[in-house]
């Protein structure tokens, strides 16, 4: 991204989530738990040009924070153009594509709520299965139960 | 050793094998003496849902084999009822039993258990995701009474949204070659789109209807489901489709070859006048069912009879 097309301030050390698909900065933050209470300086710029996706995107600047591996596997489900660039001394120290794992586990909830992931004292973890890379979509391991893409959103369980 | 728990895991060439080790039971009359294939083996039957047909036959094939069975009926009847969790149960019948054939009440939790288990595990029915050993007598009854599989046109009717017979004869369509699959039934009872889109991933072309006598005279083969009243989250949306489909004698009185499955137990949407004509192949389906479980349960232990 060239200077001229940053609209946000930069960052010394931290997060940026890049090329989120438009109107999708709000699920990322969702998965990060960021509510704006941490204390921690976050930048939130959204429907801005992408020469990438050909359209609008919305990007994400994280001051103080690095994403665990189920965190980024997480944001992939919801925005699997995003690119992740780790911030060090207000250096981009590396930088990454996410890519959606062909299993999921512990991320997303059954939407059936009679599959044995779904029960309470049993302490299943889900397990999801790729069955489509675009659209995205999952299906549960144990009862088949897809999720769609449009759908990934409203079962993620972080 | 292996599982049994999703029939879309069973290739075609597996099911013909089948097939083929229960025409040899049939023909060699083994499931009419003991044998000592599974000599010292222990078959644990765990039934946390009710069942007469599945747990009797797979209780005979399991002997018939040779093996010693050990029933357990009902969650009152384990730990379960005292809080112990259900993969804890399953951990417990890994190390006394040498294989578990499971029927539970949830969805996936044959999958699950196999997860855990390290002895085979064989799905006999969970919640209203499959059922796929009922699949095996299926096809093995439309095989015996129309010589194959391939090429025939079938009506899946009935309650296809909790039905896991239905589920499980579906998917295992897949793996064959059917000349057109009618999927009919009441607009509460539609497939899921689970399972729409699973098979349309696999290929199987197939059309929805709501009416039995569009395609009654186009099939082969009509395979009659029971409305699964105890899968039904609300008991209002039961009373509604309540008795709304039937397959009566006059529908299919002038149709000669067709075949009429069920896996019953049925209500009535199966017309008891159906039973003494040519079309009836669901009492061949339980008399099919002992063999076939024999057959089935050799597979799984690598057991060749």
């Amino acid at each position: 991204m060239s200077k001229k097309e940053l609209k946000v301030s930069k960052i010394k050390d931290g997060t940026v989530i890049d090329h989120i698909p438009a109107g999708r900065a709000m699920e990322v933050l969702r998965i990060l738990k960021i509510t704006g209470k941490e204390g921690f300086m976050v930048l939130i710029a959204m429907n801005v040009y992408s020469k990438k996706l050909k359209g609008k995107k919305d990007i994400i600047k994280i001051e103080g924070k690095f994403l665990s591996d189920k965190e980024t596997a997480a944001i992939s489900l919801v925005a699997p153009t995003a690119t992740i660039n780790i911030i060090k001394n207000g250096e981009v120290k590396e930088k990454k594509g996410v890519k959606t794992p062909d299993v999921v586990e512990g991320i997303l909830k059954c939407p059936n709520p009679a599959c044995i992931s779904r029960v309470e004292h049993e302490r299943v973890s889900s397990k999801f299965v790729k069955v489509s890379e675009s659209p995205l979509a999952y299906k549960c391991a144990y009862c088949g139960t897809r999720i769609e893409e449009n759908d990934i959103p409203k079962y993620l369980n972080m | 050793m292996r599982d049994f728990v999703d029939i879309s895991e069973i290739d075609r060439s597996t099911i013909e094998h089948l097939f083929e080790v229960t025409d040899t039971i049939i023909n060699k009359n083994l499931h009419k003496r003991k044998g000592s294939w599974l000599d010292g083996k222990n078959v644990i039957l765990a039934f946390f849902e009710p069942s007469t047909r599945t747990r009797l036959s797979f209780e005979i094939a399991a002997r018939k084999l040779g093996a010693d069975t050990l029933t357990v009926v009902g969650e009152e009847a384990v730990s379960l009822s005292k809080g112990e969790s259900f993969g804890d149960t399953v951990k417990m019948f890994d190390l006394l039993g040498d294989l578990l054939v499971l029927r539970h009440k949830y969805d996936g939790a044959a999958k699950y258990a196999a997860e855990i288990a390290d002895i085979p595990v064989i799905n006999a029915g969970d919640g209203k995701n499959q059922h796929p050993t009922q699949t095996i007598i299926d096809l093995y009854t439309i095989y015996r009474r129309l010589g194959h599989i391939d090429g025939l046109s079938y009506a899946v009717v009935g309650d296809l949204r909790y039905a896991r017979t239905a589920h499980s004869f579906l998917l295992a369509l897949t793996h064959f070659k059917p000349k057109s699959v009618y999927l009919v039934s009441p607009p509460q009872l539609k497939p899921s789109d689970s399972l729409i889109a699973e098979l349309r991933e696999r290929k199987l072309h197939f059309y929805l209807t709501e009416k039995l006598e569009e395609v009654i005279d186009m099939v082969d083969v009509i395979y009659v489901t029971r409305i699964q009243k105890e899968r039904f989250p609300d008991p209002e949306e039961y009373e509604k489709v309540k008795g709304s489909y039937r397959l009566t004698y006059d529908m299919i009185k002038d149709r000669k070859g067709v075949i009429v499955l069920h896996p019953l137990p049925r209500v009535d949407e199966l017309d008891t006048r159906i039973d003494k004509t040519k079309a009836a192949a669901y009492f061949d389906q339980v008399k099919n069912a002992v063999p076939v479980r024999m057959s089935i349960i050799a597979w799984v232990m690598g057991v060749e009879l």
